[in-house]
């Protein structure tokens, strides 16, 4: 049973798979889109939506860690890097549609805007945090920086999720129930670490070789 | 616009004896049938016996408060609502609110004034003749809409009542029930829905008492039966499903005041130049456009701008 999985983890097709499934919420709103049935408001539509599917992979990307080391599936470690990407490339099309519709691409109102609101401040700042990531993620940036470095710079992740989640919980005008399931998710992914880091204090670098990509092992 | 005189729903067919129609149909495994032919079948069973969302109204008077504005289609105005009493979501009160049950209505007014009376839907409907009024509304979230509206200013009926001296605001409260309205729980805010108007303000005649929109009488997710609207005020102030009007000497409480005082006003006037806490009013989005316009001062109904003279419209925002 274990070892199917494996293999099917493994195979050369799960990656593409994983990959269109990734795009499936893009696919799905391009066909609202087509269809005109992107609301009465679409820009807010579009917000909202590019929104919700940042955190979403942004929280996905993270469950990724737990996930190999409470199923003993370290091969899941294959999709991280892609689920990441996609976080960024949903967090680029909702930040497209706050500089375009909302700002007319008009930069000085823009920062305007960024100083003055906290809600947009902080959103602001998780998607910033995300652009070193997502430019550093390839084999070359690991080697270049070492796994170490490479990996503390990662961690910056989880700094921006938790701007995500804020930046969504300011957003709503009373009713945080989806805010607060985010935050709640965020905070079990980010106490397993914790959790984990406290229990078994081992050297920095077994701990952090184990959660880098299996191309650095060899 | 009544076909049976005062008969109510429940006069026709006892509610026990239809919801148990209706029971029998599911058991038998009729529930598609009975969905697909329930529309038909309830024409009959239960006509309206006063007025009902999507019931065609009389409208002699175009009034000359109109804008020129291109109108909103009636798609957007019903399918893009807040009604936190059927949802926290703009997609929620035209799902939840079509079972919303508007026959029989009453609105009572009341309070400081000289001559309380209690109306029926027909009452109002019959109060004064009724005009369409094509406003601009603009959402405290940052949206704005152009809807032609139906009815008449609130005056007319608190005129009827003659307020005394001490009345010097208006006290409008939400018809509430959990039952109809599980959806409230999530809502966030306390309900029933309150809102007021100085007297004045409920005074002015752009203040209208809206019993329908596009030729019709209002939509339930709307605030159906009657609602209130004032035009130069964020959205939120033009409170639905009216069942109290309330002449009262202190300012009422309003609900998203109590909220979260420092982000809604009692006046709440639309003003491009005082910010929401967390967002800009210097703009809105009208639906239907991509970039975002100039929101006006008042909602560009300058007209109101004497009921404010003197006022620190900063504070007082």
């Amino acid at each position: 049973m274990r070892e199917s999985l494996r293999r099917l983890l493994l195979s050369k097709w799960s990656k593409a798979a994983v990959f269109l499934l990734a795009l499936t919420p893009f696919v799905y709103y391009a066909w609202r889109a087509y269809l005109g049935a992107l609301t009465a408001n679409p820009v807010e539509y579009t917000q909202h939506f590019t929104g919700d599917w940042t955190l979403r992979f942004l929280l996905i990307t993270l469950a990724i860690t737990p996930l190999r080391k409470i199923l003993a599936l370290p091969d899941l470690i294959r999709f991280r890097r892609m689920l990441g990407l996609f976080a960024f490339f949903y967090v680029c099309l909702h930040f497209l549609t706050y500089l375009w519709p909302d700002q007319d691409f008009n930069l000085a109102g823009m920062w305007k805007d960024v100083a003055k609101r906290p809600f947009i401040t902080v959103g602001f700042l998780g998607f910033v945090l995300l652009i070193p990531l997502a430019l550093t993620s390839t084999k070359g940036w690991i080697r270049r920086l070492g796994g170490k470095r490479w990996q503390a710079l990662h961690r910056l992740i989880y700094v921006s999720a938790l701007c995500g989640v804020i930046h969504y919980y300011w957003l709503v005008k009373s009713d945080h129930r989806l805010p607060l399931l985010y935050g709640a998710i965020l905070a079990v992914l980010l106490l397993y670490r914790l959790g984990n880091s406290l229990l078994k204090p081992r050297p920095a670098i077994s701990v952090s070789s184990a959660d880098l990509p299996t191309s650095l092992h060899t | 616009m009544r076909k049976f005189g005062d008969l109510t729903e429940a006069d026709i067919t006892p509610k026990s004896v239809y919801l148990n129609r209706r029971q029998i149909l599911r058991a038998m495994g009729l529930a598609g049938v009975a969905i697909a032919g329930g529309k038909v079948f309830s024409r009959f069973a239960f006509p309206p016996a006063a007025v009902q969302a999507g019931t065609k109204l009389d409208v002699s008077i175009k009034s000359p408060y109109s804008t020129t504005e291109k109108i909103n289609t009636f798609e957007d105005v019903t399918h893009y609502n807040n009604f936190y009493e059927f949802g926290t979501d703009k997609s929620d009160p035209a799902k939840n609110a079509q079972k919303f049950r508007t026959v029989p209505w009453t609105v009572s007014v009341e309070g400081e004034v000289k001559k309380p009376a209690k109306y029926s839907m027909d009452d109002i409907l019959k109060l004064a003749p009724l005009e369409e009024r094509i406003y601009r509304h603009r959402c405290v979230e940052g949206w704005s809409i152009v809807v032609p509206w139906i009815g008449y200013s609130l005056n007319t009926i608190l005129k009827l009542a003659e307020p005394t001296e001490k009345a010097k605001f208006v006290a409008f409260q939400s018809y509430y029930d959990r039952g109809q309205m599980p959806w409230a729980e999530h809502s966030g805010i306390e309900l029933p829905y309150v809102e007021g108007l100085r007297i004045d303000e409920a005074m002015h005649p752009l203040t209208l008492l809206c019993v329908g929109m596009y030729g019709e009488s209002l939509p339930n997710q709307d605030g159906a039966p009657v609602r209130m609207v004032i035009p130069w005020k964020y959205g939120f102030k033009s409170i639905k499903s009216i069942v109290k009007i309330r002449c009262v000497k202190g300012m009422p409480p309003t609900t998203w005041n109590m909220y979260a005082p420092n982000e809604y006003g009692f006046y709440s006037n639309v003003n491009p130049n005082v910010d929401h806490p967390r967002w800009s009013q210097a703009t809105e989005r009208r639906l239907g456009e991509f970039l975002r316009r100039k929101t006006l001062m008042f909602n560009g109904y300058d007209q109101v701008a004497s009921l404010y003279t003197g006022m620190d419209l900063r504070k007082n925002y």
